[in-house]
């Protein structure tokens, strides 16, 4: 939840909350669309595969979004929140393409399968 | 001298003590399945051949939907403890934890579907992929179809070629091997079980954490409703991250 | 000096601990000082344990099939058939080779480095009553002694303990017929646990704990190393953990994950193919470098305290220090395949590793620069703390510097898997980290007990040790350069020139007779350096009640928190939370009368 700064303690505020209670609605109701669309979507035939998997992973990333910045309140988060998050996803970042990259880096005429 | 910040906030980070735990936490559960996910692609890009359709997929979004469903109720959860609705709190909790027994029913039913799902190689060099209906002493049933082999069978998308599911009955003399659809059938499979497994496993831990909050919250409720409160909220984020990485893994596992 | 006492045996919280009972109080205890010294206890003890291996495999080694003397009738009763007659067989020699690596790393030098002396002196540091999440505390530690016990009972279970070397590369160590494997698998699991909790504990407590006026900069470099080590457990542990789930399913489970097609080993029975090998080491080293760093920066930190107390002068370089270990413990994520030089990756991959581990020296470079530069001009007191910091900066950096041919790509080539690899990060850990680790003890024992330990013995105990593990270490750069391989459970025998001529086999490169000479010299001061810990060992327990009383709540004259509680600090640490007004260094600031001022003393108008 959004505090302001100048909220030292969590206070409950009725007509505060209603407006975030529609908008955690909306979220869902953005969520439920996503996955259905994500279904429809894999069953359209784009040529290649990789447009199928580029397409499940921008919505998948979309709805991750949602959750995250509105569920989890990261949208509102502290800047020590942002950090921690930054470096893991840098160093998750890191270990996949790293790791990738040197499965597809060998040697000229190394006999692979 | 009492811990601080268990429930005020400490003015310059902006935080109480256990939202700092929980989101370190998550870090760490970020970079462990963003192993698992890297070793997936690693796998799949390597693999000669990966299967495809080999889930079901109605089951896979009714799951989904499923997880999504508690998403929202556990943030609601949260905002009645905040509008000061103990009773709605418990109500919408109650909807999470049906929502994590109905996530656990679909994938048990999945896990098992697998289970008894075999690929017979009998003697003669056919191969019989089906779901074991009757597991006699000398004899089987499997509900299936003749594949020329098994590569036959690793495509099962909108296969129209492929002969309806009958029952063929198979002397356990005229068999000779057979395997389930288990982790060990390949890497496909193995990444499947280990993905969901380990998640799955992380829904339960979630459920048994929101279950004794909400079972047992009333007395921290009267004595300390914001340090209750905050649990709450913890024990939602933590959700939360479960229901993010089915986010990811229904399209990786069922769609792609 | 105007120290802020907090008041003893009053207050609700200490009520509540003296009538908790024994097991409440010391077993079962969301103390942070309790924790940290059943860390530190339990920690030792794995670190004497794997010492002992260690032996055993040296003997095996300079007297290949030689019964073991002493305790070779005890092997074979324990252990049965791999230790039949008390000779180390190349099974039983694997084995200790794969726990002495494992223990030493997982079980001895983290817990005792990171848990122990962080979880004690870190909250009373920064000026925090405990840590941020006292029950998460004693979850971590039980978790850590559950890990240990399932690691240990491997050696009692048919087949025997692990046997693939710490660094259990897939396909060998799923195709070993042993259990062994799943136990150290499952073990990992609970250390790994444990670490997360620790971790998260850490970070928590440093960023929210920190008492009014303790701001980033005036942190002791102690807390700041501590910080950083917890990020990097936190973040490169979780791969293993995935990486040992995989494995494990692998061993119990039959998949596939780390076997690749086409693999015929009679043990492993059918399996489907189509893994990676290379996937293991990949999540492996991912873990297994940042490891390294864990392994190392709370030394530093145990060191600058030091320097900085026995100096009587602040730190050189209070920035840099803390810059650097930061920049350290960024850059250790993306170091680690300079571990897999050998596994035929190609040049462009292999460039971008050996050029981040070049520049990841040079933090490494600037953190021991500051701390040599940090004697020039300072007033050195010679206690046993202060020898082994020094002893630890010249070692450290032989340590360091032999690190370079490793990680340029060309040089490793000769040099992966063979003795000078073992030498340098043995350089690092033993004479190194242990070193700093002593000097802890040594410094902070007056603290946990009142009393001090004995000056003489420790002495004896400083400079015994410091000599014997150089004449260990030295004499493996020469046998590494000269072409020994690493894990031989015959010591090379098998590859000597005189074996080879002996049998008629054409010779190449084979090892003399003064290398493997070498070995029984290696041997023998080992075992001097494990009489040189009796000393250490029973001045420890002795000065428990017969040690020279500390005289004062600050025997050492410091500056930092931890010096201004009631010794040993009661629970709750501090009565209300002190204020700082100043940095960790401030020692012989001109115009003072005293050559320190504590952190929390109130400025004199």
């Amino acid at each position: 939840m959004s505090e302001s700064p100048s909220q030292a303690k969590a206070q409950p505020h009725d007509e505060h909350f209603s407006h975030h209670v529609r908008r955690y609605l909306y979220v869902f109701y953005a969520l439920l669309f996503g996955t259905l669309i994500t279904v429809g979507a894999s069953f359209i035939p784009f040529g290649s595969r990789g447009i199928n998997i580029a397409v499940a992973l921008v919505i998948a990333g979309g709805k991750a979004f949602l959750v995250a910045g509105y569920f989890m309140h990261l949208i509102s988060e502290r800047k020590m929140i942002y950090g921690v998050l930054g470096f893991t996803a840098f160093f998750f970042a890191g270990l996949m393409a790293l790791t990738l990259w040197s499965f597809g880096d060998f040697p000229p005429h190394t006999i692979t399968h | 001298m009492e811990i601080p910040y268990t429930t005020e906030i400490r003015k310059d980070t902006g935080l109480y003590n256990a939202k700092v735990g929980i989101w370190l936490f998550l870090a760490s559960e970020v970079m462990l399945f963003g192993a698992l996910f890297s070793s997936y692609i690693l796998l799949r890009i390597g693999a000669v051949e990966w299967p495809y359709g080999w889930l079901n997929v109605p089951l896979g979004t009714a799951n989904t939907l499923v997880l999504i469903t508690s998403s929202i109720t556990t943030v609601m959860a949260w905002a009645s403890l905040k509008m000061g609705n103990f009773g709605r709190f418990k109500f919408y909790h109650a909807i999470t934890l049906c929502c994590a027994l109905t996530f656990l029913g679909i994938k048990s039913y999945e896990y098992h579907d697998k289970f008894i799902h075999y690929q017979v190689n009998l003697k003669d060099g056919r191969i019989v992929d089906g779901h074991m209906e009757e597991n006699g002493k000398d004899e089987i049933v499997i509900l299936g179809r003749y594949v020329k082999d098994a590569h036959d069978v690793l495509d099962l998308h909108e296969r129209k070629d492929l002969a309806k599911p009958a029952p063929i009955k198979i002397e356990r003399s005229e068999i000779a091997t057979m395997g389930n659809y288990g982790p060990w059938l390949n890497t496909y499979t193995a990444i499947y079980f280990t993905l969901t497994g380990l998640h799955a496993l992380h829904v339960i831990g979630g459920a048994i954490v929101i279950f004794y909050l909400w079972a047992f919250g009333g007395k921290m409720w009267k004595t300390d409703p914001e340090r209750f409160t905050n649990r709450v909220e913890i024990s939602g984020l933590f959700w939360h991250f479960v229901d993010l990485v089915w986010i990811f893994l229904f399209p990786v596992l069922y769609l792609l | 000096m105007q120290a802020t006492h907090a008041i003893p045996h009053t207050g609700i919280h200490e009520e509540h601990h003296a009538d908790a009972g024994f097991w409440r109080t010391y077993v079962f205890s969301t103390d942070h000082k309790i924790i940290g010294i059943q860390y530190g206890v339990t920690a030792l003890c794995f670190l004497f344990f794997g010492f002992t291996l260690m032996l055993m495999m040296r003997w095996q080694i300079a007297h290949p099939s030689v019964p073991v003397p002493l305790v070779g009738p005890l092997l074979e009763k324990v252990l049965g058939s791999v230790a039949s007659q008390g000779k180390i067989s190349p099974d039983l020699y694997n084995s200790f080779g794969a726990m002495h690596g494992t223990i030493m790393v997982f079980l001895a030098i983290v817990p005792l480095a990171f848990a122990a002396f962080g979880n004690y002196v870190v909250p009373l540091m920064i000026g925090a009553p405990d840590m941020c999440f006292p029950r998460v505390n004693m979850a971590s530690y039980q978790s850590y002694v559950i890990g240990g016990i399932i690691m240990l009972t491997s050696f009692l279970i048919p087949g025997g303990a692990p046997q693939a070397g710490w660094t259990s590369y897939s396909p060998l160590a799923t195709s070993i017929a042993t259990n062994g494997q799943t136990f150290w698998l499952i073990g990992m699991v609970f250390l790994i646990t444990s670490s997360l909790l620790g971790a998260v504990n850490f970070i928590a407590t440093i960023i929210q704990l920190r008492a009014p006026g303790m701001t980033w900069m005036r942190l002791p470099f102690f807390v700041w190393s501590q910080f950083v080590t917890a990020f990097l457990l936190l973040l490169a542990f979780p791969p293993l953990e995935a990486a040992s789930v995989m494995q494990l399913m692998d061993k119990v489970a039959h998949t596939s994950f780390f076997l690749p097609t086409g693999l015929a080993v009679g043990t492993l029975g059918h399996i489907s193919g189509g893994g990676s090998p290379l996937l293991w080491q990949h999540l492996f080293w991912f873990l297994g470098h940042p490891e390294v760093y864990v392994l190392i920066l709370p030394a530093m930190g145990i060191v600058a305290e030091i320097i900085a107390n026995n100096t009587r002068k602040p730190i050189w370089g209070y920035k840099s220090l803390v810059y650097s270990a930061l920049t350290i413990g960024f850059l250790s994520f993306i170091v680690w395949a300079h571990h897999m030089y050998l596994t035929g990756m190609g040049i462009r991959v292999a460039t971008f590793f050996q050029t981040t581990t070049m520049i990841i020296s040079i933090p490494s470079v600037i953190i021991l620069t500051c701390m040599f530069l940090s004697l020039w001009g300072g007033s050195i007191r010679f206690n046993t703390p202060m020898l082994f910091v020094m002893a630890f900066l010249p070692m450290f950096g032989i340590g360091g510097l032999t690190g370079l041919p490793l990680g340029f790509n060309f040089s490793d080539l000769h040099l992966h898997d063979t003795y000078y690899v073992i030498a340098h990060f043995h350089y690092i850990v033993a004479p190194g980290t242990i070193f700093a680790l002593f000097a802890g003890v040594y410094y902070w024992y007056p603290k946990m007990t009142g009393r001090m330990m004995n000056e003489f013995w420790g002495r004896v105990h400083f400079w015994l040790s410091l000599i014997c593990m150089n004449l260990i270490f030295q004499p493996m750069f020469a046998q590494g350069m000269a072409g020994m391989i690493r894990r031989m459970s015959d010591g090379g025998a098998n590859y000597t020139a005189a074996h080879n001529t002996a049998t008629g086999a054409e010779v190449i490169g084979g090892l003399s007779d003064s290398l493997m000479r070498l070995h029984v010299f290696i041997l023998w001061a080992a075992v001097c350096l494990g009489l040189a810990q009796i000393p250490f060992i029973i001045n420890f327990f002795w000065s428990i009640k017969h040690g020279k009383p500390a005289g004062s709540d600050n025997p050492w004259q410091a500056t930092t928190l931890e010096w201004q509680t009631p010794t040993p600090p009661p629970h709750g640490n501090f009565a209300k939370a002190p204020i700082v007004y100043r940095g960790p260094y401030e020692y012989s600031v001109p115009g003072h009368t005293a050559d320190f001022t504590p952190q929390n003393e109130p400025d004199k108008a």
